[in-house]
């Protein structure tokens, strides 16, 4: 008996029949996700598609293919994120009083803490990556990133974390603290069970490969432009790219050591931020946030840059006060590290500190507010037009100047000791992060969506689609800074009836209905617009009259990219080319090109076996999956016959035929 | 031609191995016996510690400083780069970043602390507290 | 001057440019992931500042470390940095064996470094002063271990590399891989230059 326990230790280490879900809504969660992930896997057998799977995609190191990756798994894990906000919603308009609601306190906490964690490192994170990788090579001319093989393991370790947090639906449970998981209610002590070591090595993974992801974008925009785009002419978007990516370069490792002295202290018995033995659990607030702050404009540069491009094709003007813009980009990227402290003024600090923050918080909005006024200047005397991504611009504009607004009253210290963990705050930064970021990775969607795959989205259904976002989003948010001020905090599971708090519960809760519908219309926009793909096809490779590199390719993207490397003399490059009728002048040439490996794809199976393995201190697990990560990074650097070429007449052939049946230039 | 030809030559001194590259022996020496004389008179002035406490971290700063930048010269070769100068950049951010967050964290943790009971009252009230 | 083969000539040209922006590629890339591990290394530092006081009742560093021994850890990690620059002098010039030699030297000399550092360890852990002492140790310990971690990482690399010398030689491949590696491995004595400073020189100031 003792010896099939030690046994069983040590194959299974934690893990046991216990950690499968206790009650119905749990179970109902496993159920789901189990029978989508089986569903999946039969559809694929069914209908034969492993090869070509295995073949196209999972071994692919094409960055426009590994950006079409990271942007449906985003898309997946909003579906997840958005389940987890029905839940909370329903139980909050119902669990006032006698009535205790669907959910358990423990499990509402769990469920807001996934919410976070899933909506910001595997939704706002993976469409922003994922917009990266289909639109930064292409800007600046390269036929690939700096490091493929590099890239391709970054998208699977995302993946892997994410199959992490997924996990953790099925066997034991998620950390019940808050998406920044704050100990010492983190610690062990508080929290004895496996939800906080899979947030910790969920992020931990998926963090990595952020942090590679970064570096490798980094190398990509100084070193790989195309001959004649300097620095200031590259194309906004490239712009915020960089600095974005620069954040991610400095800030990630900061996470990595937060996470990774959280897990010492519940694996090893370290102290540093436990209650006794000589720790100091504010210094976990003040690391997390050291790299949250910068975190919030890794997330939304990229939007910003996004929004650039499209405001100038659709007004069909140059960019207004681009220079102005490039130095509004680098003070954000300096300040984001200044400001950090905002986010736990109530902590004690003195009034220095606190004083010194706060002014800081309040410099950094103004060059935000100095790139909205560009954006409202190129608009201003433009010949707009009011298709899609133009629309998600107007009611970015909107909801970012409200919440914004919002943000400045909160860097006063005293306003923020009433506001701090209240519904107000939660407001305030999910008009950040929903109306800043997803908006603008939405827009960047539907203004992309035609060089990706060959045929635009459906219009109509695109402008109802954002209808429901925007007046959903509103009507979910606004009631929540009412609620904010009435005394109302945020991870609230149950209140009593006599506060008059649930009419205003149940209009958020009608608000996320409406969204609901939106990106129920969203799934339905594309299945249309994949039936009418012949209709909304675009033959010309630049259906919006764009004015950057991107649209100079045909439609949908070939391999190569680029036939024939574009010359650049100025900003706004295919514009000018398009309007003095310059013709493509290099010739072509051979084309040298990253073959398909599965490493990456093996890197990242092995990560999540390790993660795995350390959330249920199954040992022997954690540590081949650390050997196999190991050799197989040894095996691929012995490999000196990673690519492949084109030759020159073969990219010719293939280009005239393109352009012919396009009718391109 | 001409033209082509030089680029080619320069480029050619670039990337073939064969030829001479600007790292050499010398560097290498100067870099090595400069960061043993300044390392063991770090050592030194710690063990006949001849001043105050903050004297003493001050000085010990600027020899570490030195060593730092004398090891990013003659080992690194941060000072053979072409421009732009792409290397020198992304080091200046880092070291600013580097200087925010622990200047910053030093700073936030030291006013917090201050404004905090003392460690020996914490551990006597916490005490206190476990035996009631 | 007259070329007898125009076109060859811009051929090779373009090679040569395509080769030499794919190895500063490559080095730039890893420099820049060796910022991001200064950052990682500063925040250890931020920890160890704040904490360095949080003894807990246990020892301090004054109490605990042995200068004479840190200042031999020291000399031998320099040394070992020496030893890599030779090696990377010696690719340059294509000396297969001189190049084996001195990454055999540095090897030996990282491995050293390694064995002292996991010596020292093991002595504060039989005194009873691990990492669960005190935030102090806690601090003290995850500092110098990812510190170690790292020369690990760089001795299993470097056996990987000795290897991949003695079977293909020096081709360029391997010669920009040698670069890497002294990079990496003269950035570790860098951060030690903190470390020894900071940890040690600080920690037993009176």
């Amino acid at each position: 008996m003792i010896m099939g326990t030690i046994f069983a230790s040590f194959w299974l280490g934690k893990l046991n029949l216990k950690a499968l879900p206790p009650n119905y809504i749990q179970m109902g969660g496993a159920v789901m996700i189990l029978s989508i992930l089986l569903g999946l896997l039969l559809f694929i057998t069914v209908t034969k598609k492993w090869k070509w799977l295995y073949r196209e995609w999972l071994t692919t190191q094409d960055p426009k293919k590994i950006g079409v990756m990271y942007i449906l798994v985003a898309l997946g894990m909003l579906l997840r994120g958005g389940a987890d906000v029905a839940l909370l919603r329903t139980q909050q308009s119902i669990s006032v009083g006698h009535n205790m609601g669907i959910l358990s306190a423990s499990h509402f906490q769990q469920i807001v803490s996934a919410h976070g964690t899933i909506m910001i490192f595997f939704v706002a994170m993976g469409l922003m990556f994922g917009i990266i990788n289909l639109i930064v090579p292409l800007q600046i001319g390269a036929r690939d990133v700096a490091f493929p093989f590099l890239n391709a393991t970054s998208f699977w370790l995302f993946f892997a974390g994410m199959i992490l947090v997924n996990a953790s639906l099925v066997l034991g449970d998620f950390a019940a603290t808050g998406w920044l998981a704050y100990p010492p209610l983190s610690e062990l002590r508080y929290s004895p069970t496996v939800g906080v070591d899979y947030w910790i090595w969920s992020l931990e993974i998926a963090g990595v490969g952020s942090l590679m992801a970064g570096i490798n974008f980094i190398v990509t925009i100084l070193k790989m432009r195309v001959k004649g785009m300097s620095f200031m002419k590259m194309p906004m978007f490239v712009w915020s790219v960089l600095g974005s990516m620069f954040l991610v370069a400095f800030a990630f490792p900061i996470l990595t050591v937060c996470l990774t002295l959280l897990a010492l202290d519940r694996d090893l018995g370290t102290h540093f931020f436990t209650a006794g033995g000589g720790g100091n659990m504010m210094m976990y607030v003040n690391l997390i946030w050291a790299w949250g702050h910068p975190e919030v404009y890794i997330l939304v540069l990229p939007s910003f840059g996004i929004f650039s491009e499209i405001v100038a094709t659709f007004s069909r003007k140059r960019l207004f006060g681009y220079t102005s813009m490039v130095w509004a980009i680098a003070a954000i990227v300096l300040l984001s590290f200044t400001v950090w402290l905002h986010h736990f003024f109530t902590m004690g600090a003195g009034s220095n500190v606190n004083g010194f923050f706060g002014i800081m918080t309040m410099i950094i909005a103004i060059p935000t507010g100095v790139k909205i006024f560009n954006w409202l200047f190129t608009m201003y005397r433009g010949k707009i037009k009011m298709d899609s991504p133009m629309l998600w611009f107007i009611g970015f504009v909107v909801i970012f100047t409200i919440g914004g607004m919002a943000g400045v009253l909160m860097a006063v210290p005293p306003i923020d000791f009433q506001l701090h963990n209240s519904l107000f705050l939660i407001a305030h930064f999910h008009m950040m992060i929903v109306g800043g970021v997803l908006f603008g990775d939405f827009a960047g969607i539907s203004y992309w969506f035609p060089k990706i795959f060959g045929f635009k989205l459906n219009e109509r259904l695109g402008r109802l689609v954002f209808w429901l976002w925007f007046i959903g989003f509103l009507v979910a948010f606004i009631p929540l800074y009412i609620l904010g001020f009435m005394g109302a905090t945020r991870r609230l599971d149950h209140y009593s009836a006599g506060l008059g708090w649930q009419a205003l519960f149940i209009v958020a809760a009608i608000g996320t209905v409406l969204i609901g519908l939106g990106v129920g219309v969203q799934i339905l926009q594309i299945v249309i617009s994949v039936r009418d793909r012949k209709k909304l096809r675009d033959t010309t490779g630049d259906p919006w009259d764009g004015r950057s590199l991107e649209w100079s390719t045909p439609s949908p993207v070939p391999v190569y990219s680029f036939a024939r490397l574009p010359h650049v003399t100025e900003r706004d490059a295919f514009w000018v080319a398009k309007r003095h009728k310059i013709k493509d002048k290099s010739s072509y040439e051979d084309i040298v090109l990253p073959k398909n490996t599965p490493l990456s794809m093996v890197i990242g199976i092995s990560a999540f076996a390790t993660g795995f393995g350390i959330v249920w201190h199954i040992w022997w697990l954690a540590v081949v999956g650390l050997l196999s990560v190991v050799v197989t990074i040894i095996v691929r650097s012995m490999d000196e016959d990673t690519e492949y070429t084109i030759p020159a007449s073969e990219v010719k052939k293939m280009d005239r035929q393109l352009r012919a049946e396009g009718g391109l230039r | 031609m001409n033209v082509s030809n030089n680029k080619h030559e320069h480029l050619d001194v670039l990337v073939s191995s064969h030829q001479p590259e600007p790292s050499t022996l010398k560097n290498y020496i100067i870099g090595f016996t400069s960061s043993v004389i300044l390392t063991m008179f770090a050592y030194l002035a710690v063990t006949h510690q001849f001043a105050g406490k903050w004297v003493m971290i001050i000085i010990l700063a600027i020899l570490a400083m030195t060593q730092f930048i004398i090891q990013l010269i003659y080992f690194l070769h941060i000072n053979q780069e072409f421009a732009p100068r792409l290397k020198l950049i992304v080091l200046l951010s880092m070291l600013t970043v580097v200087v925010i967050l622990v200047g910053g964290s030093i700073w936030i943790m030291n006013n917090l602390n201050g404004r905090m009971m003392d460690t020996k009252a914490m551990e006597q009230y916490m005490n206190s507290q476990n035996s009631l | 001057m007259s070329n007898p083969m125009p076109g060859v000539e811009i051929a090779n040209t373009n090679k040569l440019i395509a080769k030499y922006d794919n190895e500063t590629k490559t080095i730039f890339g890893f420099w820049v992931y060796i910022m991001t591990d200064c950052v990682l290394f500063a925040s250890l530092f931020a920890v160890f500042a704040v904490l360095r006081n949080n003894t807990f009742g246990g020892p301090s560093g004054a109490q605990l470390f042995s200068l004479p021994y840190v200042l031999a850890e020291t000399l031998v990690l320099l040394s070992s940095s020496f030893s890599c620059g030779l090696a990377v002098l010696s690719a340059q010039k294509r000396h297969k064996n001189h190049v084996i030699f001195w990454f055999l030297i540095t090897f030996i000399l990282g491995a050293i470094f390694l064995t002292l550092e996991l010596n020292e360890f093991h002595k504060f852990i039989a005194m009873g002063d691990s990492w669960r002492r005190s935030g102090f140790l806690s601090s003290y310990f995850t500092l110098v271990a990812t510190h170690g971690l790292h020369i690990t990482i760089g001795l299993i690399w470097m056996a990987v590399m000795i290897g991949y010398i003695i079977k293909r030689g020096i081709t360029d491949g391997v010669l920009k891989r040698i670069r890497l590696i002294s990079l990496f491995w003269h950035f570790l004595d860098v951060v030690w230059i903190f470390i020894f400073t900071i940890v040690y020189l600080f920690g037993v100031l009176k």
